[in-house]
């Protein structure tokens, strides 16, 4: 799960790390009220969608005065910002934080991922703020720093040293950022997060370190201990279809192609996509249906896959391990009837009991087309596409 | 021979009277696996498949001498199991729930490594030596003893990979699915050392995935370690950045983990691949001469 920028912050503040003062409107006429609670006479506003490259995309704007804030709230609100890492439609923009300006002397970089090579947290640092942190790692690595964490020791003081005087900072500034880091490593250890970046962690012209950005992905399997974190989900970033599908637990992603795809187990899943490729299709998404390929199941995983106007075709590739192919044909007679799809589709049963599976949908009476092997299925159904 | 489990395994099942328990340690019975009992707190002194249950891990390594266990908990118990089968100084713990939070995974694999246990999974379909021992999920009918050693990060995909191998007729030694999780308990390397070892194993079949560099690694491993013919898939060259394609390590991130990188690198090691998951048993065969 991800969070808006102001959330991240919200919990970097619970976690002792400074971030600058702000205040989240979601109409225009909350700006006069949050304006009154922010000093100065200048102030940030940024649009708050789960995507980066705002700043880009018009998305944050550094504006004097509060007509003009007021102005580009109501611009904003309502609208899609479509950046660099959105699709074509963009996210839409339901907040705005609005910010005290910082004045920036240095801009740094700190984050941390859960490293699977080495399986172990890893924080990164870097005198490169402001940038693309992988532009900086694929040009000059040397300019990142890293410290892993032990999970049986946690943080430990020389770490912070390390990454402090490597950053080059001086004074009270290292006391400073050892303090932040230990909110920072605490904070993702407590939360199950599986990235952080704080990306510009910037140092004032007072010396003072603020984290001037956020950005928090949080562990989907750990959700189930993470009521508050899960409380700030925000489904209106996310994919409709997709949502609609963990409803009924299956597992959907989808793309660009015209042959929609259904198929149990996600690693057969991928290769059943990568397969009507390399037979001159392209898949309309990835779609799981996981163990229990019920009727009800079937049903739902066609009704999403339709739902894609693009969809020409579908192609259902199912392994019975355990799972009765039989009783999956008869979902898949079911649900095709109860569907009324319209689409060609061409079925692939292999395992257990498939040859009674592929016997009940050849006696349906359901335009199904049986395919016996696995190539035979996506040329059948790339060739039925391009009819 | 085979690697980790043969038919003297003694195996232990943690949530033995749940339902998936329950359904899958019969299966594994009726195939053949030496099942010595279960494990489910509150419920020892009963009875359960003929088998006897326990309330701790360490009661049923006493009583039943097991070297093997399999956790079919919710995901949110794992940890605990896991840790408490460690404990009872099990050598083989085989974890096929899904959903186990990363952060706990990385603490189980630090105690796992310094006490010398080998965690299997999660989130993964289990191990088999066919005809032997069966510990996991996965249809036994599908296997044949043979030549094959498997190591896959999928279930169903290795399925494919198991049946078409067993229509070639090479079979397979041991099939072990590791998982697809950002954090593995057993990584392709361990599972390329084991079968490089075993002499039941001619030739390797890797099926590796999206997310992660486990597949670059085995190929630096390969190229200096396993002298036996070793051929490899990889699902996922059509799936988009940034989208974790239904196992939790599926990902895309930041622009790494392609199919096209782990192919490569692959390749340059003289690994023998295939581009189609149809042909998983051709490949061996090609790579083999078969």
């Amino acid at each position: 799960m991800n969070l808006h920028e102001y959330q991240a912050k919200q919990v970097f503040a619970q976690f002792g790390m400074p971030v600058p003062n702000n205040e989240v409107v979601e109409s225009t006429n909350q700006v006069s009220a949050a304006l009154a609670k922010l000093a100065g006479d200048r102030w940030v506003v940024k649009a708050q969608v789960h995507a980066g490259g705002r700043g880009k995309a018009g998305g944050v704007k550094l504006l004097d005065s509060a007509e003009q804030v007021e102005q580009a709230v109501a611009e904003m609100l309502g609208t899609n910002l479509v950046t660099i890492q959105t699709n074509a439609s963009g996210q839409p923009i339901n907040q705005v934080l609005i910010e005290e300006i910082s004045n920036i002397s240095r801009e740094l970089y700190l984050g941390a991922v859960i490293d699977r090579a080495s399986q172990r947290v890893v924080i990164m640092a870097s005198t490169e703020g402001g940038m693309e942190i992988e532009k900086v790692a694929a040009e000059t690595p040397e300019k990142i720093l890293k410290t892993t964490i032990n999970p049986l020791t946690g943080l430990q003081a020389y770490q912070s040293r390390e990454l402090a005087f490597g950053l080059g900072l001086e004074g009270d500034q290292i006391k400073q950022f050892a303090n932040l880091l230990n909110g920072f490593a605490k904070m993702f250890v407590e939360k199950d997060l599986s990235l952080v970046e704080i990306n510009p962690l910037v140092v004032t012209d007072e010396g003072q370190l603020i984290c001037l950005d956020g950005k928090i992905n949080i562990d989907d399997n750990a959700m189930y201990r993470q009521k508050e974190i899960l409380a700030m989900r925000d489904e209106s970033q996310e994919d409709e279809r997709e949502n609609r599908a963990k409803v009924w637990d299956l597992n959907y992603i989808s793309l660009d192609g015209d042959i929609g795809c259904m198929v149990n187990g996600a690693g057969l899943a991928m290769a059943t996509m990568d397969l009507i490729k390399l037979c001159g299709g392209e898949p309309a998404n990835f779609l799981d249906v996981g163990g229990g390929a019920t009727k009800e199941r079937v049903s739902e995983a066609f009704k999403i896959i339709l739902s894609d106007s693009n969809v020409k075709g579908v192609l259902v590739n199912i392994f019975g391990g355990i799972v009765r192919c039989d009783l999956i044909a008869e979902g898949i007679i079911g649900a095709v009837e109860e569907v009324h799809v319209a689409v060609p589709v061409v079925v692939r049963l292999e395992g257990n009991n498939a040859e009674r599976g592929r016997q009940l949908l050849s006696e349906s009476g359901v335009n199904i087309i049986a395919a016996q092997d696995l190539t035979e299925a996506a040329e059948k159904i790339v060739a039925e596409v391009n009819k | 021979m085979s690697v980790l489990i043969n038919k003297e395994t003694r195996v232990l099942c943690q949530g033995f009277t749940g339902k998936q328990g329950s359904f899958h340690s019969e299966q594994a019975i009726a195939y053949g696996t030496n099942m010595v009992g279960g494990v489910t707190p509150g419920k020892g002194g009963q009875t359960h498949l003929e088998l006897p249950v326990f309330n701790t891990v360490n009661d049923a390594v006493k009583e039943t001498r097991a070297n093997a266990t399999v956790i079919y908990v919710p995901a949110a118990f794992c940890k605990d199991s896991i840790l408490e089968a460690i404990d009872a100084g099990i050598e083989l713990i085989v974890c096929i729930t899904e959903g186990i939070p990363t952060l706990d995974m990385l603490q189980v694999k630090i105690v796992a490594d310094s006490a010398g246990a080998r965690v299997i999974g999660p989130n993964c379909p289990g191990i088999i030596t066919p005809g032997e021992c069966k510990i996991g999920i996965m249809p036994g009918d599908i296997h044949r003893p043979g030549k094959v050693g498997v190591v896959s990060r999928s279930g169903t995909l290795t399925y494919e990979a198991v049946k078409q191998t067993t229509d070639l007729e090479f079979g397979q030694s041991t099939c072990i699915g590791i998982g697809g999780d950002p954090i593995s308990g057993t990584s392709f390397i361990d599972c390329l050392q084991l079968f490089e070892n075993d002499p039941q194993t001619e030739a390797i079949l890797m099926v590796g995935e999206i997310g992660g560099s486990a597949e670059e690694e085995a190929a630096e491993f390969i190229q200096s370690e396993v002298s036996k013919p070793v051929t490899a898939f990889i699902a996922g060259g059509t799936a988009p950045k940034g989208k974790r394609m239904g196992h939790a390590g599926a990902i895309i991130a930041d622009g790494k983990g392609t199919a096209a990188e782990k192919f490569a690198a692959l390749e340059k090691v003289g690994v023998h691949t295939v581009r189609s998951p149809a042909e998983l048993g051709k490949g061996v065969a090609e790579a083999t001469g078969w």
